[in-house]
């Protein structure tokens, strides 16, 4: 007996989501970024979302649109164009209702406690810095023991959702990354109550590790709830082998994203339909660019 | 060699401040760091554990941007946050705002609720300034840069680690500018200048501070030229294209 089938469409992953839910979004700044799920998120009613990222677009995108209550993260960053200008624009307009800016080691902690379902995990990271000033909420702890430093108290980043891009998975949820780094995708699996995989294909089970040593399966099915086939979902962020980051594309982006007037026919010409009119409008886009 | 540029000199500053680590993992953010970690490693300390930037170390050291020969090992991201607990690491970061009391913004200008300039965010600047050692790189020194107090401190100075109870592993080692070199050594934990570059007075890094700066006693010293064989491997090794005049021009 085969364990179940978990193979859905991009819409019916946008279906268990619901207003209000703490959706934690896999990958890092402009790398391997669950996209085409993102992009799913923007065309439905969803709003009021706290989302937990290592920031790219998708903060920007989802900040833009209006779908954030409450935004989680260390950084946001398109690397090659360093600061994401809607996630700019957002801050200093002030329209992002509620703001946890942490560092980044504290992020990876409190990802880790949640899927550990600890309340918290002590860290040095933050102890003077003015994150404790932002996040008030933020509580220190001193240790036991007779040293007896003080820590921050790391509380657990505990997920309703987790969205997450692989290379491969199998219709069971076991899922491998074929370029340089995991990033955090499995610790924010086990720290969402549900979790959904989005990959550039679906493969046999014994085809994940025909090419690739078993260490690379980084997602266990027990750790997904769902698995979804998006071929180039992670663009224009680097799915490493499989594609790089659209530089061009990003560009474009990036520059329609500066100005009100060509943000609206950017949104216009890729983002008014579903997944495959994106598609589509990029291939016409990448032949645009070499004409 | 009457034709030192000024980058030439920021990047063997740079290497300086890695030069006594021994075999820790140098992690430079920027052109100008990761041009000086790969000098200092050819160089003064060849026992320097160095990065692609993504996931890999390196057991060559290729031009900046390069890509290695040799491989050495695995340094994913989350595996850097290990590091940075184990505290076998020296970070050189950037800064939009460094204080008197060497505490560094990266966040964002302004108030924090509601800012002029939204920022990177803090990135890993809290949890870098109190497990490992930590350096800043300022391509272009101004008194809007070094101010009296950051709007937001994200790398934390000695005198708010200790206030806080976290100055065991704080250690901010150097401050390299495109006009000198400097220490968080002066009195009350502040900013001081260590050496001016060549051709710079210190009235004019003063001029471009908006502080008082700590001095050494005597006379301060002049940031040396790097050596011939140095100069060789800056220009033709490790940046033959020259990006580091994108940062500091020639």
């Amino acid at each position: 007996m085969n364990p179940r089938n978990k193979v859905m469409s991009i819409d019916d992953v946008v279906g268990r989501l619901e207003s209000g839910m703490t959706i934690g979004i896999g990958g890092w700044g402009p790398r391997r970024k669950p996209m085409a799920l993102v992009r799913a998120i923007l065309r439905s009613d969803l709003t009021d979302l706290t989302i937990v990222s290592w920031g790219g677009a998708d903060v920007g995108l989802l900040v833009e649109a209006g779908k954030v209550r409450k935004l989680v993260y260390a950084f946001v960053s398109l690397d090659s164009v360093p600061l994401e200008p809607l996630f700019v624009r957002a801050r200093q307009d002030g329209t992002i209702p509620e703001i946890d800016e942490w560092d980044e080691g504290m992020f990876f902690t409190g990802l880790k406690a949640a899927s550990e379902r600890l309340p918290f995990l002590p860290v040095r990271a933050g102890l003077g810095s003015d994150v404790m000033v932002n996040n008030p909420d933020l509580k220190t702890v001193q240790s036991p023991y007779d040293d007896g430093e003080t820590f921050v108290a790391v509380p657990a980043l505990r997920l309703d959702v987790a969205l997450v891009h692989m290379n491969r998975a199998d219709a069971h949820g076991n899922a491998t990354y074929l370029g340089p780094d995991p990033y955090f995708d499995d610790l924010f699996c086990m720290a969402a109550d549900q979790a959904f995989v989005s990959c550039e294909q679906v493969v046999e089970t014994v085809e994940l590790t025909a090419d690739t040593p078993v260490q690379r399966v980084l997602l266990n099915r027990m750790m997904v709830s769902g698995v979804v086939e998006t071929p180039n979902g992670a663009h224009f962020t680097t799915c490493t082998p499989d594609y790089e980051r659209d530089e061009a594309f990003q560009r474009h982006y990036a520059a329609a994203a500066a100005d009100p007037e060509q943000w609206a026919a950017f949104k216009e010409r890729f983002l008014s339909g579903d997944e495959e009119a994106y598609q589509a409008a990029v291939a016409d886009f990448a032949k645009e660019a070499t004409r | 060699m009457n034709d030192i540029t000024r980058a030439d000199v920021c990047a063997a500053a740079v290497a300086d401040a890695f030069k006594d680590d021994g075999e820790i993992f140098g992690s430079p953010m920027g052109i100008m760091p990761m041009l000086g970690v790969r000098l200092c490693k050819l160089t003064s300390n060849p026992d320097l554990v160095i990065s692609d930037g993504e996931a890999l170390f390196l057991g060559d050291v290729p031009p900046i941007f390069g890509k290695p020969d040799v491989v050495e090992g695995w340094i994913p991201f989350r595996r850097v946050f290990d590091v940075v607990a184990y505290g076998k690491r020296h970070v050189m970061m950037g800064a939009t705002q460094i204080d008197r009391h060497g505490n560094q913004n990266i966040s964002a200008i302004g108030d924090f609720a509601k800012p002029t300039r939204q920022l990177l965010g803090s990135r890993g600047a809290p949890g870098n300034t109190v497990n490992n050692r930590t350096s800043y790189w300022v391509p272009r020194h101004s008194p809007r840069v070094f101010v009296e107090q950051v709007d937001v401190v994200s790398g934390v100075g000695p005198k708010r680690a200790r206030e806080a109870g976290a100055e065991k592993y704080n250690d901010i080692h150097r401050i390299v500018s495109n006009l000198g070199v400097f220490d968080i050594k002066g009195a009350d934990d502040t900013v001081r200048l260590v050496s001016v570059h060549p051709g710079v007075t210190v009235e004019e890094v003063q001029a471009a501070t908006g502080f008082e700066l700590a001095l050494p006693d005597g006379e301060v010293p002049t940031t040396r030229e790097p050596s011939a064989e140095e100069l060789t491997i800056i220009r033709e090794v490790l940046d033959p294209k020259g990006l580091r005049f994108k940062e500091v021009p020639a």
